[in-house]
């Protein structure tokens, strides 16, 4: 039918102005996934971006074909209805054709569930503890750890987001794989990082465990995506990858900084003063 | 019981059928009679809808700029709102109007029994929605109210989260509703199985009948579940167990099981009866039988089963093995093929007919091309790994509300200007209804369709604030929620010219296309109908 092959070279137009991958943070008017700067993410929007094809190749063919029927058999064009109740040939093929789209869709989606849910040899591991309403982070073996907090509105300097930045960000060295242990000290929060592929429960009581390994320089955004409270929407995540050596440094004067008031106590010990 | 007796033949004559038994106030709160009850079940559905659109319309306005004070900066009231928008426009909207009231006013009818097999269960079951809704509105003011969202995952509904007493009046709320869920499932059930006219098999019974009776189904497996966890929840908040409590040795995530094993189906609980309004309305408007009718049956049985083997496709991130959410991608991903069934066979019963663009059929066209949108952001979500960056975010918000502001929503609409003469006796104003449509079509579109960029560029759900780049959308569908409040206000004034206008409704409005037992009645329908029994 014409209709049809006009209708998805229209679709294919529209999904070219849409596919192109948007900044790796919420941008105005963005219409896709935000920027994927990890392989995960590239992974995950390589898989959305087909199934997109699919999907509105599939709402196209329903819409065209629900507009074609109606105009066709109209009461004016058609004042006598036929008394057709059955075409076996007809329902074999439209339960089959959707069967196989299913089957095409499971096969890539299977994959990619296994390829991303395998444990890694980290280079570093940090456990991410949610709070109401914060992230605490603990650099482990490292005797680093603190909290960040969403950074105040009359804090915020010109090139920080609003509600997206923090007042400590997590700091990580680029090229390296970073494995996450996730935990909540009190309700159910959610560590999302989409431009990383990124999302798991923080769970009181289970240690969920997710990695990321980010090459490019920069800051990245996230937040709780679990309701958990009257402050869920200011409990950002905000990541700084920096180069290797600039980590290490930093690592070294926070360690420090850390050390100062625990210097002659264990974690525990402190937990419970 | 008197109704039930009267089943026999001999006792047959509508002679009293013009003039009501019992008038006035009596005649409603004593009522046993399963037209009231529908009827009643209707108003309540219409009232809690247009508290449930006010709510949804002060999250709009809380939504419609960044830093929004509509509520003064009060966030958990903003926690309470979406809360209470999501339970009611659930257990008192779309539940109460399309089971309790469609399902009441037609389900007898269509088989041709002269009322529901409990008609004192049937009162009761309206009535346990009563008390329900009362328990719910004064969760909300009592105390902080409940800002769990509506599947109130502990420990943010425990004591932890919510230490005073709303959460319990909320919990008790649901138990009357699911109490009052699985008596009127029963009663369908039963109906159904016993009471068919003779000659109306299985195989003949008219599809918004196989509808109600898989809903029931559904119901009647699915809520006690509910008030499993339910009832776990109430005990771990006040007398000391530890079900969801690591600290006692429980989990949380034991909730989240328990709670989408009622879940997931309670969506097709909301979605099969509009399946079988829509079927009805094409079928009428087409003038055509419905094409390929076992299929239709079978599909909504299918979906009906499958409905409960997806459950844990909500829970895609709380840390299952990959083999776990491989399952669930797996069978969720296997319901679109009977929904695709359904969906052509709608299609293929239009075809070769004769169709007329009354207002039902504007909203079961409008029905067949939105849900369609919804389903299919659903393939999209059932996938894994896909769902870790969509999961909890607007996108999800974009597709439940494609498939149930507009897929049970359309279906309600449809339900109401196709029966509305046969339950009133008055016929509907048809330029109001038909500017109803575009007004409403439009609305949601504008509304919910931008939510969908919103989702994919990260923004998450129940905030009440966001990041600055979120504005754009979340003003465009603010826009589209100003416009869906008109149209309700225009539905509103429908229903006033309704009933000021008085334009009598013959017994069967719609032509040859109608065929089902309800059109053979007088409109309204009397009192008392199928005395005698029908063949079929």
């Amino acid at each position: 039918m014409l209709s049809f092959k006009n209708a998805f070279i229209v679709l294919l137009g529209l999904l070219a102005l849409v596919i192109p991958a948007s900044a790796s943070h919420p941008e105005p008017w963005q219409l896709n996934l935000q920027k994927a700067v990890a392989p995960r993410m590239e992974a995950i929007t390589q898989m959305h971006n087909f199934l997109l094809i699919v999907i509105s190749f599939i709402a196209v063919v329903v819409t065209v074909l629900l507009i074609y029927t109606v105009v066709r058999f109209r009461e004016k064009k058609n004042p006598t209805p036929s008394k057709t109740t059955h075409n076996t040939l007809l329902e074999v093929i439209w339960t089959s054709i959707p069967a196989l789209i299913v089957v095409a869709i499971i096969v890539p989606s299977v994959k990619l569930i296994y390829e991303f849910d395998r444990s890694i040899d980290a280079d570093i591991t940090i456990k991410v503890t949610g709070h109401q309403w914060y992230w605490s982070y603990e650099y482990e073996g490292k005797n680093v750890s603190f909290d960040s907090y969403l950074l105040p509105e009359k804090e915020l300097k010109a090139d920080q987001k609003r509600n997206l930045d923090v007042d400590n960000r997590l700091v990580v060295p680029a090229g390296k794989k970073v494995k996450l242990h996730i935990t909540s000290a009190d309700v159910i929060h959610a560590f999302a990082v989409p431009s990383f592929g990124i999302q798991k429960n923080a769970i009181p009581g289970r240690i969920n465990e997710t990695w990321f390994k980010v090459d490019q320089l920069g800051i990245y955004y996230g937040q709780c995506w679990a309701i958990c409270g009257p402050r869920h929407g200011f409990m950002p995540i905000a990541i700084e990858v920096v180069e290797e050596e600039k980590f290490d440094s930093w690592l070294k004067s926070k360690a420090s900084e850390t050390n100062e008031p625990h210097k002659n106590s264990t974690p525990t010990k402190s937990k419970n003063q | 019981m008197a109704r039930v007796a009267s089943k026999s033949p001999e006792i047959s004559h509508n002679s009293h059928d013009h003039e009501r038994s019992i008038t006035g106030w009596k005649r409603w709160v004593f009522t046993t009679n399963h037209k009231d009850i529908g009827t009643m079940y209707l108003w309540l559905a219409g009232i809690f809808g247009i508290i449930g659109a006010i709510l949804s319309m002060v999250i709009r306005l809380q939504l419609s700029h960044p830093g929004g004070m509509i509520l003064g900066g009060n966030h958990q009231a903003y926690n309470v709102i979406i809360t209470a928008h999501g339970l009611l426009m659930v257990f008192f909207l779309v539940m109460p109007a399309l089971i309790g009231g469609f399902g009441n006013w037609f389900l007898p009818l269509q088989i041709g029994a002269p009322d529901m097999a409990f008609p004192r269960l049937n009162a009761l079951s309206f009535w346990l929605l009563i008390p329900s809704a009362i328990m719910l509105t004064l969760s909300c003011f009592v105390g902080e109210g409940p800002g769990v969202g509506w599947t109130f995952y502990p420990p943010l509904s425990a004591a932890l989260g919510h230490s005073g007493i709303s959460v319990d009046f909320m919990l008790l709320s649901l138990h009357l509703a699911g109490a009052s869920s699985i008596l009127g499932a029963i009663n369908f059930i039963t109906t159904t199985f016993n009471m068919r006219c003779p000659g109306m098999s299985f195989h003949k019974m008219p599809l918004f009948v196989w509808s109600i009776l898989v809903t029931s189904f559904l119901l009647l497996f699915a809520v006690p579940v509910l008030a499993g966890a339910i009832t776990m929840l109430l005990t771990d908040r006040n007398f000391g167990t530890s079900f969801f409590d690591p600290a006692g040795g429980g989990d949380p995530l034991l909730f989240q099981h328990l709670f989408w094993f009622f879940g997931h189906p309670e969506v097709y609980i909301m979605i099969l009866p509009a399946f079988g309004i829509i079927s009805h309305v094409i079928s009428t408007f087409a003038r055509k039988p419905v094409f390929g009718y076992l299929g239709m049956v079978y599909a909504m049985v299918l979906i009906g089963v499958v409905g409960f083997l997806v459950w844990a496709h909500h829970m895609f991130t709380v840390g299952l093995t990959p083999g776990v959410r491989i399952y669930f991608t797996v069978a969720t991903l296997i319901i679109g093929v009977p929904t695709g069934i359904k969906v052509f066979s709608w299609i293929a019963t239009m075809w070769g007919g004769s169709i007329r663009f009354s207002t039902p059929m504007m909203f079961a066209l409008g029905f067949i091309v939105l849900f369609t949108m919804g389903g299919l952001t659903g393939i999209v979500l059932a996938n894994g790994e896909v769902n870790v960056v969509l999961h909890d975010t607007y996108y999800v918000v974009a597709h439940f509300h494609y498939v149930l502001s507009m897929g049970a929503m359309f279906g309600l609409f449809a339900g109401f200007y196709y029966w509305i003469g046969k339950m009133s006796g008055y016929q509907y104003n048809e330029t109001l209804g038909k500017i109803h449509f575009w007004m409403f079509f439009i609305g949601v579109n504008v509304l919910f369709f931008p939510m969908h960029f919103l989702g994919l560029a990260g923004m998450p759900r129940r905030i009440p604030d966001y990041p600055d780049a979120y504005h754009g959308w979340n003003l465009v569908a603010s826009f589209g929620g100003i416009i869906v409040s008109l149209s309700a206000i225009l539905f509103i004034y429908l229903v006033y010219r309704l009933f000021r206008d008085k334009k009598l409704c013959p017994a069967n409005p719609w032509g040859e296309g109608a065929t089902t037992l309800e059109w053979t009645l007088p409109s309204p329908a009397p009192e008392h109908c199928f005395t005698t029994l029908p063949k079929v």
